[in-house]
């Protein structure tokens, strides 16, 4: 049979001989090679206290925007968890009220939206689909949890601090400060 | 009434080296743990446990403090009493050996000479085996009352596999006997401090097959049959839990640590410092201890690096290598050494 690659090579079937029938020496051979291994400078990243950094195409947990006057974006149109391919994404719409221009950029909000981590496997679909620019996914991960209950993210964790009453928090979130 | 007197002190004496040499014993064995993690993470190139302290050092502990945090398990079929009895003969055979090895040279308190040794008897050598044997009871009782096929085929392995090298192993120690014509540790050590070299010299083969024996009676890898992980689950500590499997891996270490001590009792010349006369008697016995120490640690060491090179044995490739390898080579070890011992009282 033809190989498909010409990198294979015959298994050696000879009978062994009989310095590597007594096996001494061939276990000291193998010694050197581990202990070559020894005082070799370790790959590890000791992790919490050092972090690799992600590529700048990293796609973590996601985050709600504001517009610069510090509204929400998100029109609750749905699109996202139409898109989303792990059906991770839920939500419930609203009617903006007048008076809550300051809070709403549309005129329909999202009440309620959920993103459940343990379903979403990071795809980034959501914000290719957003027309609104309303959902983007940062550079973070979720963090662990001890309940499964605590993995699904409601607005509280998913929406960046207002530009406008929380600039020092946001700067904070973006790695600014 | 003056007898009555001596005795006490000399029973105070022993308790206390006994207590301390135990308590020794034990603190090898948890850093050996600790050791070999360590050993067996650099060769991967890992760094090994490196949170619970400095350089992990309480890492022991925590697993200690686990193990007994760990549910208490009998299994239904099991029998009780056996069940229990064999982790405690493990453990117990593993420490008992530590009581003909001379730790160090005498030590010279408050006018009276104090043996760094529990116990000097002539028939050291032959203690040592009759324990070491012993140990064999330990992984046959465990896996027999476990009532659990794999566990009952880890023990069978496991009792074939000491008995075999135990003989290979007996015949390398005529070979050395024949040399020091002396079965007591403590005198074996002093005969090679006297003629200057270590028996090493003259009975390389023979170190060479007691090595490899002691690797297998400590059911070391690569002969580590008796509880090979990805054949028999774990061998005969697989229904074992909590403390009762925290003896048994002790005890593997105890027995690492007190064969390590014993091959540098009878072949490296034990407590003995080539070249340094030190004239003070403790300060003397107490580098002669920490030498004896540094030769342990070293064959610790070299055990460990064994176990992360090599992969397990074939048992069919065990039994070879026991009856038609070492056996064979350690009679003609002993058939050589006669000879020449003969050939030299004649002259
Ligand atoms: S990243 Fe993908 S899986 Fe996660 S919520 Fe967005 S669309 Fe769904
Ligand atoms: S995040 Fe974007 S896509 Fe999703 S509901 Fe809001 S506006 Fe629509």
């Amino acid at each position: 049979m033809q190989s498909l690659t010409n990198r294979s090579k015959p298994v050696e079937r000879k009978p062994m001989t009989w310095v590597e029938r007594i096996y001494i020496w061939n276990i000291f051979k193998g010694m050197l090679i581990t202990g070559k291994h020894f005082l070799k400078k370790k790959p590890t990243i000791q992790y919490p206290e050092e972090k690799r950094t992600f590529s700048p195409v990293f796609r973590g947990v996601q985050v709600l925007n504001r517009d610069e006057e510090g509204r929400e974006r998100c029109t609750a149109c749905g699109l996202c968890a139409v898109a989303c391919p792990a059906e991770a994404i839920t939500m419930e719409a609203a009617e903006r009220k007048p008076g809550e221009e300051n809070l709403y950029r549309e005129e329909k909000y999202a009440a309620r939206y959920e993103i459940n981590m343990l379903r979403c496997i990071f795809c980034g679909l959501c914000e290719e689909a957003c027309p609104k620019d309303a959902i983007y996914l940062s550079e973070t991960f979720a963090p662990a949890n001890y309940q499964r209950k605590g993995f699904i993210y409601g607005k509280n964790e998913l929406l960046i601090p207002d530009p406008k009453t929380q600039a020092q928090e946001l700067a904070k979130a973006r790695g600014q400060l | 009434m003056h007898l009555l007197a001596i005795d006490w002190i000399f029973l105070l004496e022993k308790l206390i080296l006994i207590v301390i040499i135990i308590s020794i014993s034990l603190g090898v064995a948890m850093y050996s743990t600790w050791w070999e993690r360590k050993v067996a993470a650099w060769i991967q190139d890992r760094i090994g446990p490196n949170r619970a302290g400095p350089l992990g050092l309480l890492q022991p502990l925590a697993d200690g403090l686990k193990l007994f945090m760990k549910e208490e398990i009998f299994p239904a079929s099991s029998n009780k009493i056996l069940f229990l009895l064999g982790p405690c003969l493990a453990m117990l055979t593993a420490m008992m050996t530590s009581a003909v090895v001379p730790w160090a040279s005498h030590l010279h308190i408050a006018g009276r000479d104090v043996p760094l040794q529990i116990a000097d008897v002539n028939i050291g050598i032959l203690y040592v085996f009759g324990v070491v044997s012993m140990g064999v009871y330990g992984v046959m009782i465990g896996g027999w009352a476990s009532n659990n096929k794999f566990s009952l085929m880890a023990a069978v392995r496991g009792a074939s596999q000491i008995i075999s090298y135990e003989l290979a192993m007996g015949l390398a120690l005529i070979a050395l006997v024949l040399h020091t014509g002396s079965l007591s540790l403590g005198v074996i050590v002093e005969q090679q401090a006297h003629q200057g070299y270590w028996n090493i010299v003259l009975q390389p083969l023979g170190f060479l097959i007691f090595f490899v024996c002691a690797l297998a009676e400590c059911n070391r890898t690569p002969f580590d049959l008796s509880e090979a992980e990805s054949e028999l689950n774990f061998g005969y500590h697989q229904e074992y839990s909590s403390m009762k499997l925290g003896f048994y891996l002790f005890a593997e270490y105890v027995n690492m640590f007190i064969s390590s001590v014993i091959m540098a009792t009878l072949y490296f010349g034990g407590y003995h410092i080539p070249f340094i006369h030190i004239a003070d008697p403790n300060f003397a016995a107490l580098a002669g201890f920490i030498f004896l120490f540094a030769k342990t640690a070293a064959f610790i060491t070299v055990f460990m690096w064994i176990r992360w090179t090599v992969p397990r044995f074939r048992y069919d490739q065990l039994m070879n290598l026991g009856w038609k390898g070492l056996i064979p080579l350690a009679l003609i070890n002993l058939l050589i050494t006669a000879v020449v011992i003969l050939l030299h009282t004649q002259h």
